[in-house]
């Protein structure tokens, strides 16, 4: 269970053997006591009940008992949470988006990733921030959780303690993708995360076109697939070009060609033109993350697919 | 009287066609039948629905649906479980069955507003079922439709979000019809504690539902108004606040959540003096600690939004709250325990259902603890310790005391007797099921594995194999308990008016009872259950 990945994880689970033996304690207890009364006081052996009066002080006893107990629980509980909403000074801060459906990291000096790389034993603060639904960044190994809230700031935080790559869960329901958000955490030694985080190369595969390399990043192919198969948005097979029958704003359905117009309206206003057969109000635009530039290179890209057939 | 004939039990049409007689009824006991069949209908469909989600998590990848199909089937199981068995359940069946019976009553305060609402409930239902058919595929949300994610999506929420709002309706009025029933009606001599358990248990029930379900009536409207109008309460795009959904939300369903296991807790403190043969141990303690679980459950819907974004201050405020209410039903457990010592314990099928009841209630209950707390919280929120978790309380808690239920008021309603063997047995296949298909949810989440995953990375896989395995045990358990009871209404044993020497009025009266429950209202000069 990966005790001691983070410095979490000795707070967290301390909590969990202190509620669960007490928990455990009180099942078994009543659990067994419940077995030995039916057995002891069964009818065919105790054919005659006997009356027991109230008592009061029982009742306190079993009132008083509990409460204390469960506010240990509580006590483990809180003393186990109390760091993790304590960043220190210092943290290295990455910017975690979490979108429908993937994930992405943006670090200070605009690198950027789709898996989260941090060094060992440094604390790392992740801001979150959602562009359309509910998400949560989930570190199972860490002992941590999140709700990315679009219009929220907010934000978590770890220390590593141990190297390696664990997993990264999407705990909230966002959708049809939902259990496919997934990513990983990478721990390496600061040397090692140095050299990483200097090189500005984000490519992670120079065959890629610089086009597909600004969808992948911003998250575009979870949603619409390169090889013509139906996901929740088109798919970018054959797109360019094509005649799209689309519902505009006012609710009116017409044919218009794909070119570069459409391509660019459809990255900066989603819902303008929405192709028959999608939901509306899936996509959000995309205008502060998308430039111009880029769009050109995406279009490219949706050509060179034509071309490949 | 003088009038010495066999009256005719409430069963008798009085020459009207059957299906007027029934459709038109007011008294209770038929509606409360109205409900028995018509919620069991929609539980065997939920059934069924969670058996295919069951199936499609056997093992990684796609086994059975589409990730968008799987969607609709666990919110369709929620939406179904949730709001047209758990909630209306025990209240809405044995509540209106026996309540009057309990109190010594001739029926509830207003009989034709209990069938409205039972008319409200069949009216809720069907546009909740009919998104499978119409409009844009059924919804895909969770049955918690929580935004922004319930403003965007293309399926059909605003019909489901519609039936939920009518079905508060029918839930609201049910509440005000018991809560004047209980303090108007209760015969000559029925003091507020000389009142049996399960009526306490329904008078704090029935303040929830009365006070709650406005709250999330309005919300759901408010979602509704969103996506026809576009008016931005939720979605941050629109200049909403998805966590105001959440707060808005939980104001009601948690408290929703004593609604559904309060009146269960009531039918428990029936069963257990009665097959023990000894009056119940802290009757008051019991009573009152209905009323603290209707009060502090208010003041708990914070733990459902732990790593939403809530400040620090209100997370622990929330914890501390959380861990306050499992006192009152920690008191109950205590009390019942008490109850069994010293008696003459007749472990017949209503008995063995009270203490799987208390078992499953128990971890359900101790695993809410550990969900209670905030740094175990933080790890298991939103995983499939959670899905364990109130599947215990849920299922193990209300659907095994609606079960006990059954099998109790079971000779007073038909007037047959089911067989007692085979019932047993049957409560040993479903006990054994519920465990192998509940227990390794909780294993899951600790594990770390999300809930309302369509798909799992393979290290979740052999619990997941495992609890499927229990689904068809559980539902195989079902089945033989199913068959038992239309055997037993079809062709049981004539049962005799008292069949278990119950002491409160319901027993004192024909089984079945007659249209008028007793030919003379009782007077009571004791407390329930003084077995002596």
């Amino acid at each position: 269970m990966n005790t001691g990945a983070s410095t979490f994880t000795q707070g967290v689970d301390t909590a969990f053997i202190v509620i669960l033996s007490i928990s455990v304690l009180f099942l078994v207890g009543i659990t067994t006591a419940m077995i030995w009364f039916v057995i002891k006081y069964n009818r065919k052996r105790n054919p005659k009940p006997k009356d027991v009066k109230d008592n009061t002080r029982l009742e306190v006893i079993w009132t008083v008992i509990p409460t204390l107990l469960v506010l240990v629980m509580f006590y483990f509980g809180w003393i186990g949470y109390k760091p993790m909403r304590n960043v220190p000074n210092g943290a290295i801060e990455v910017k975690a988006t979490g979108r429908m459906w993937s994930w992405q990291f943006d670090y200070q000096n605009g690198k950027q990733s789709n898996i989260l790389v941090v060094p060992l034993g440094k604390p790392v603060k992740l801001n979150l921030y959602s562009p359309d639904v509910l998400h949560s960044l989930y570190i199972p190994a860490f002992r941590i959780k999140e709700d990315v809230v679009p219009g929220l700031n907010n934000y978590m935080w770890f220390q590593a303690e141990r190297e390696g790559e664990f997993d990264i869960l999407c705990a909230e329901y966002c959708g049809v993708q939902h259990s496919y958000m997934l990513s990983k955490v990478k721990i390496v030694p600061e040397e090692e995360f140095l050299t990483w985080f200097n090189t500005t190369e984000t490519v992670l595969d120079t065959l890629e076109s610089v086009g597909l390399q600004v969808l992948k990043k911003n998250g575009c192919v979870a949603c619409h697939s390169q090889d013509g198969s139906k996901i929740v948005g088109p798919t970018f097979k054959g797109l360019f070009g094509s005649q799209r029958k689309v519902t505009d704003l006012q609710g009116n359905v017409k044919t218009v060609t794909a070119d570069e117009l459409y391509v660019e309206r459809s990255i900066y206003e989603p819902n303008a033109e929405v192709v028959e057969g999608y939901n509306k109000n899936l996509m959000v635009s995309y205008k502060e993350q998308i430039s111009p530039d880029e769009i050109k290179e995406i279009v490219n890209y949706l050509k060179s697919l034509n071309e490949k057939k | 009287m003088t009038n010495t004939q066999k009256h005719t039990d409430f069963y008798d049409n009085e020459g009207k066609p059957a299906w007027k007689a029934w459709l038109t009824t007011t008294d209770h006991k038929r509606i409360g039948l109205l409900y028995f069949y018509s919620l069991t209908v929609f539980f065997l469909v939920g059934v069924l629905l969670g058996l295919m989600m069951r199936f499609e998590l056997i093992s990684p990848g796609k086994d059975l649906v589409e990730a968008q199909t799987y969607n609709g089937l666990f919110t369709l199981h929620g939406v179904i479980m949730i709001f047209l068995f758990v909630i209306p359940g025990i209240p809405a069946v044995f509540g209106n069955l026996t309540l009057p019976l309990l109190l010594g009553a001739r029926d509830v305060a207003f009989p034709k507003l209990n069938l409205l609402s039972w008319y409200l409930y069949i009216g809720g239902a069907i546009l909740a079922l009919s998104t499978l058919l119409v409009g844009d595929g059924p919804p895909d949300t969770g049955w918690t439709f929580y935004a922004p994610y319930s403003v965007k999506t293309g399926t059909n929420v605003s019909m489901a979000v519609l039936s939920a709002f009518i079905l508060g309706f029918s839930s609201i009025l049910t509440g005000l019809n018991f809560l004047t029933t209980i303090h108007r009606m209760r015969c000559p001599g029925m003091t507020w504690f000389r009142m049996p358990l399960f009526a306490w248990a329904l008078y704090a029930t029935s303040w929830i539902q009365l006070l709650a379900t406005p709250v999330v009536g309005i919300t759901l409207l408010m979602i509704v108004v969103e996506r026809w109008l576009g008016i931005g309460l939720f979605d941050p795009v629109l200049g909403g606040d998805p966590v105001l959904y959440q707060h808005l939300f939980w104001i009601y369903s948690h408290p929703a959540v004593y609604i559904m296991i309060l009146p269960g807790m009531g039918v428990i403190s029936e069963i257990i003096p009665t097959f023990s043969r000894r009056r119940i141990f802290g009757y008051k303690a019991i009573a009152y600690a209905s009323l603290a679980i209707a009060f502090i459950g208010y003041f708990v819907w914070g733990h459902h939004m732990f790593t939403a974004g809530m400040s620090g201050p209100a997370r622990i405020i929330f914890s501390v709250l959380t861990f306050l209410v499992a006192i009152p039903s920690a008191i109950k457990v205590f009390n019942w325990l008490a109850t069994m010592y010293n008696g003459s314990i007749d472990l017949k099928p209503p008995m063995l259902y009270a203490l799987g009841f208390i078992f499953l209630f128990l971890i359900g209950g101790l695993s809410g603890l550990v969900v209670g707390a905030l740094a175990t919280d933080v790890h298991l929120h939103d995983t499939y310790f959670v899905v364990g978790h109130f599947h215990y309380v849920m299922f193990g808690g209300t659907g095994f005391a609606f079960f006990a239920a059954l099998h109790y008021w079971f000779p007073k309603i038909f007037g047959r007797m089911y067989n007692i063997k085979h019932a047993t047995r049957a409560f040993w296949l479903l006990f054994t099921g519920f465990n192998v298909l509940y227990f390794p949810m909780l294993v899951l989440g600790i594990m770390g594995m999300p809930r309302r995953y369509y798909d799992y990375l393979p290290q979740f896989q052999i619990p997941n194999v495992i609890s499927t395995v229990g689904s068809w045990i559980t539902v195989a358990g079902l089945i033989y308990m199913i068959v038992v009871i239309v055997k037993g209404i079809r062709n049981g044993e004539k049962a005799a008016a008292n069949p278990w020497n119950g002491l409160t009025l319901d027993w004192q009266t024909d089984s079945p009872p007659t249209k008028e429950n007793f030919d003379v209202i009782p007077t009571v000069t004791e407390r329930p259950y003084e077995y002596k």
